[in-house]
C-alpha cells in the first residue's frame, strides 16, 4: 500500500460476489472470491499476488481489467477510474493494460495463424497498416524469441513454452505499459520456466513495464517481484517488500505458505508447518479472522474468531492479524554435514 | 537389502505413421530395494509415467512393451503374466497414485464402496469387516469423520481428501511397493505438503517401497534415499540424493538445477536449458541432449553408455570418461 502518489495501478477495496443462483435458481450463498482489497502497483514494478486456489488472486486480475464487472471498489489506472469508463473508452483504455494467461492455448484461437493473433490488436488499435503490420509482427516474434517465419504457422504447432510466448508477443503488440500475468508459467517444465521468466524480465527492464503478477510459487515469485500481496479467502493477509515478507513473514498464512516450499537442497532440514484441514468455502467464510479455522498461531483465541483483524504495520511488512508481533518464524536448520 | 523390483532395458514403443514404431522409453534400467524411497525425475515428455505404467502393463495400446526388456518383481516374471495372475500384481504387489484423483475415482460410488471393493478384490473379507477396515484406512490416511466419510461421493471432497481417498485406495490392497506418479502435482503448496507427510509416514510405518515420480527437485530432496534423472526416454543420472545434490554432473542435471528458482540464497538471473524437449518421434542421434548441451564435443556424436562419476553414482555422458572418479 506504499508507493501510492508514483502508483501507476491503484486498487482500494475491491470487492466482488458471485450470486449463487444457478442451474436451479437463487437461494444460496453468494460466493465471496474477493473481500476488500487494495494495493498499489507502480511504474515499471512487478508487484505479485499470491495465495492457494479460491483465494481470489485471479479475480482480482480479471476485474482490475474489467474482464469481470467488480461488485464494488475502485481501480485507477494512469490517473483514469476504470470502473467509470463507457465501451469505447475502455476499448482505448485496453491498449494500456493487456493480460497473459497460464493457459496461452486456450487463448489462442487455432484457426488462426500466429501472425494475424498477434496482429490483431495492432489492427483494431490501428497502430499500423499494410505492410507495416507484418514488419511489426516479425518483430514482436523476434523479441520474444521466436523466429519471424513462425507468423504463417498456426498454435497447436507449437510446445507449451513457445505459446506462452507467442501470448506474449501478442500483449505486446499494443505497446502496453501494464501486464497482468495470470499464472503465466505454472504449466510450463522447469526448463521452459526458466527461458519464459528470463524474458518476462528483460521485456521489463526493455520496455518499462509494470507487471501484476499472479501466482502460487514463492520462489517464482521471488525471482520477478519486488513486492508481494498474500491474499487468503478473498484478503490481502500480508504485503510488503518480498525479502522481509519471505525472510520473516508475519502472518501465520504467510509462515506456512512459505514454510511449505518444497526447497531443492537435502541439506537443509525441514521445518515445516504443515497446516491442518482444508481451505473453508467462500461461500461461507469463517467469523473474524479468515484464517482462524487453520491457524498455528500459540496466542490465537476468542478475539480471532469474533473480530476480523486489519493490515496494519508489523517490522517490515502489513499483517492483518491481531498477534503478528509474536508469530512463530520457523528458522530452517541447515544439517552439519553436507 | 532385498531387491523387490527389477527392471532392465525397458522399452516401450508405439507405432509411427510413417511405418516402424517409436520408442518413449528406450532402455531403462532401475531397480528397488524393499523400504527405499528411488525418485524418477523428468520434465514432460521423459518417459517416466510410461515407465511407471509399464510396471503394471498398463501401457496403452497401440503401445507395447518391447520384447528384450524384463521386470522383475520378486520372483516374478511381470512381463510373462497373464489374465489372473496380472490382476494380482496390480494393486495387491504394485499400488499406484495418479497426480489426477477425480479421474481414478469413480463419481457415482461413494468412498467407502470404492475402498472396500479394492480390498474384497484382493481378499477374502466380508463386506461388514471390508467397510471396517475401509474405516481405518481413512483414518491411517489423516481424514476426519471417517465413518460420516465413507458415505461421501468424490466430488464433495476437496482436492487434497480425494488424493488422501486415493491413497488409502492404494494401501487397502496392502501393496509391496507404491508408485507414486505426480501426487501432488495437482495440489495447493500446504496441501502438497500435507501429502508428502502422509507419503512419508507411510513408508515408515508400513515399511512400503515407494517409486515417486516427479518434475520437482525440490520434492525429491526432502523425501527421496536415491535419484534416477530421465530425459528423452533414458536415465541419463542416478545417485544416492545427496550425492546427486551436491555433485549433480550431467550437463542436463546441471542445467535443471540452474532453471530452479530458490526461496533462499542471493536472487540471480536463471540459467535456463536453451531449446525445447526433443519429440520421442525424432529423438536426436548419438547423445540425445546434444542439441541443447552447452558442454556437447565431437564424441557426443555417440551414443554415451552411462559411466560412473562418483559413489554409486553414473551418468550417461562422455564427460565422465575424462573426470577423476570420486569416492
Amino acid at each position: 500500500m506504499a508507493s501510492a502518489e508514483t502508483g501507476l495501478l491503484r486498487v482500494r477495496d475491491l470487492v466482488k460476489h458471485y450470486s449463487a443462483g444457478g442451474l436451479f435458481g437463487g437461494g444460496g450463498r453468494p460466493v465471496r472470491a474477493v473481500n476488500g482489497v487494495s494495493f498499489d502497483v507502480a511504474r515499471g514494478e512487478t508487484v505479485a499476488l499470491v495465495g492457494e486456489s479460491g483465494c481470489g488472486k485471479s479475480t482480482v486480475g480479471r476485474t482490475v481489467l474489467r474482464l469481470q464487472e467488480a461488485t464494488s471498489g475502485s481501480v485507477t489506472f494512469d490517473g483514469t477510474d476504470v470502473f467509470a469508463l463507457d465501451r469505447v473508452s475502455l476499448r482505448r483504455l485496453r491498449r494500456h493494460m493487456q493480460i497473459i494467461f497460464q493457459d496461452p492455448y486456450s487463448s489462442l484461437n487455432p484457426r488462426m495463424t500466429v501472425g494475424a493473433a498477434v496482429a490483431e490488436g495492432i489492427e483494431i488499435h490501428q497502430l499500423a497498416s499494410g505492410a507495416d503490420v507484418g514488419r511489426r509482427v516479425a518483430a514482436l516474434l523476434e523479441e520474444v524469441g521466436l523466429d519471424a517465419g513462425y507468423a504463417r504457422r498456426y498454435p497447436h504447432e507449437f510446445s507449451g513454452g513457445q505459446r506462452q510466448r507467442i501470448g506474449i508477443a501478442r500483449a505486446l503488440a499494443v505497446q502496453p505499459s501494464f501486464i497482468v500475468c495470470d499464472e503465466p508459467v505454472s504449466a510450463l517444465d522447469v526448463s521452459v520456466q526458466a527461458q519464459v521468466l528470463n524474458l518476462l524480465a528483460d521485456l521489463q527492464r526493455e520496455r518499462g513495464l509494470s507487471y501484476l503478477f499472479i501466482a502460487h510459487d514463492l520462489a517464482v515469485v521471488r525471482q520477478i517481484a519486488q513486492r508481494i500481496e498474500v491474499m487468503y479467502l478473498g484478503r490481502i493477509v500480508e504485503s510488503g517488500p518480498t525479502e522481509p515478507l519471505l525472510a520473516s513473514p508475519r502472518h501465520p498464512y504467510t509462515v506456512a505458505l512459505r514454510s511449505a516450499v518444497p526447497e531443492p537442497d537435502p541439506t537443509r532440514r525441514r521445518s515445516r508447518i504443515v497446516l491442518g484441514g482444508d481451505l473453508p468455502s467462500p461461500s461461507s467464510l469463517p467469523s473474524g479472522c479468515p484464517f482462524h479455522t487453520r491457524c498455528f498461531h500459540p496466542a490465537r483465541n476468542e478475539r480471532c474468531r469474533t473480530e476480523l483483524p486489519l493490515l496494519r504495520p508489523v517490522g517490515a511488512t502489513l499483517a492483518a492479524c491481531h498477534y503478528a508481533e509474536s508469530t512463530p518464524t520457523p528458522v530452517p536448520a541447515v544439517a552439519a554435514s553436507a | 537389502m532385498t531387491r523387490v523390483l527389477d527392471v532392465r532395458d525397458l522399452r516401450v514403443s508405439f507405432p509411427a505413421t510413417a511405418g516402424g514404431r517409436f520408442h518413449p522409453v528406450d532402455g531403462v534400467s532401475f531397480s528397488l530395494d524393499r523400504g527405499e524411497t528411488l525418485a524418477l525425475v523428468g520434465e514432460s515428455g521423459s518417459g517416466k509415467s510410461l515407465t511407471s505404467l509399464a510396471l503394471v502393463r498398463l501401457v496403452p495400446p497401440p503401445g507395447r512393451v518391447d520384447p528384450g526388456s524384463a521386470i522383475r518383481l520378486g520372483d516374478t516374471d511381470v512381463l510373462a503374466l497373464e489374465g489372473e495372475a496380472l490382476r494380482r500384481i496390480r494393486g495387491r504387489r504394485i499400488g499406484m497414485v495418479f497426480q489426477d484423483p477425480m479421474t481414478s475415482l469413480n463419481p457415482v460410488l461413494t468412498v467407502g464402496d470404492q475402498i472396500t471393493e479394492g480390498i474384497r478384490a484382493h481378499f477374502p473379507v466380508s463386506k461388514a469387516d471390508a467397510r471396517e477396515r475401509a474405516r481405518a484406512l481413512l483414518q491411517e490416511v489423516g481424514i476426519a469423520d471417517p465413518a460420516g466419510r465413507l458415505h461421501a461421493y468424490p466430488h464433495q471432497l476437496s482436492g487434497g481428501m480425494r488424493q488422501r481417498v486415493m491413497i488409502a485406495i492404494a494401501l487397502a490392497a496392502e501393496p509391496e511397493i507404491l508408485v507414486a506418479d505426480e501426487p501432488t502435482t495437482a495440489l495447493d503448496v500446504t496441501v502438497q505438503a500435507q501429502i508428502l507427510e502422509l507419503l512419508d509416514e507411510l513408508r515408515r510405518s508400513r515399511g512400503m517401497t515407494v517409486l515417486l515420480i516427479t518434475h520437482d527437485l525440490g520434492i525429491v530432496a526432502g523425501r527421496a534415499d536415491r535419484v534416477a534423472v530421465m530425459y528423452a526416454g533414458q536415465i541419463v543420472e542416478e545417485a544416492p540424493t545427496l550425492e546427486l545434490f551436491a555433485h549433480p554432473s550431467h550437463p542436463y542435471t546441471q542445467g535443471l538445477f540452474a532453471s530452479v528458482p530458490r526461496i533462499t540464497g542471493p536472487v540471480t538471473r536463471l540459467t535456463p536449458i536453451g531449446g525445447t524437449v526433443p519429440q520421442p518421434t525424432a529423438w536426436p542421434t548419438g547423445c540425445r541432449f546434444r542439441p541443447r548441451c552447452p558442454k556437447a564435443f565431437a564424441k557426443s556424436e555417440l551414443p554415451p553408455e552411462l559411466l560412473t562419476v562418483g559413489p554409486e553414482h553414473r551418468m550417461r555422458c562422455w564427460l565422465a570418461e575424462g573426470t577423476t572418479v570420486r569416492g
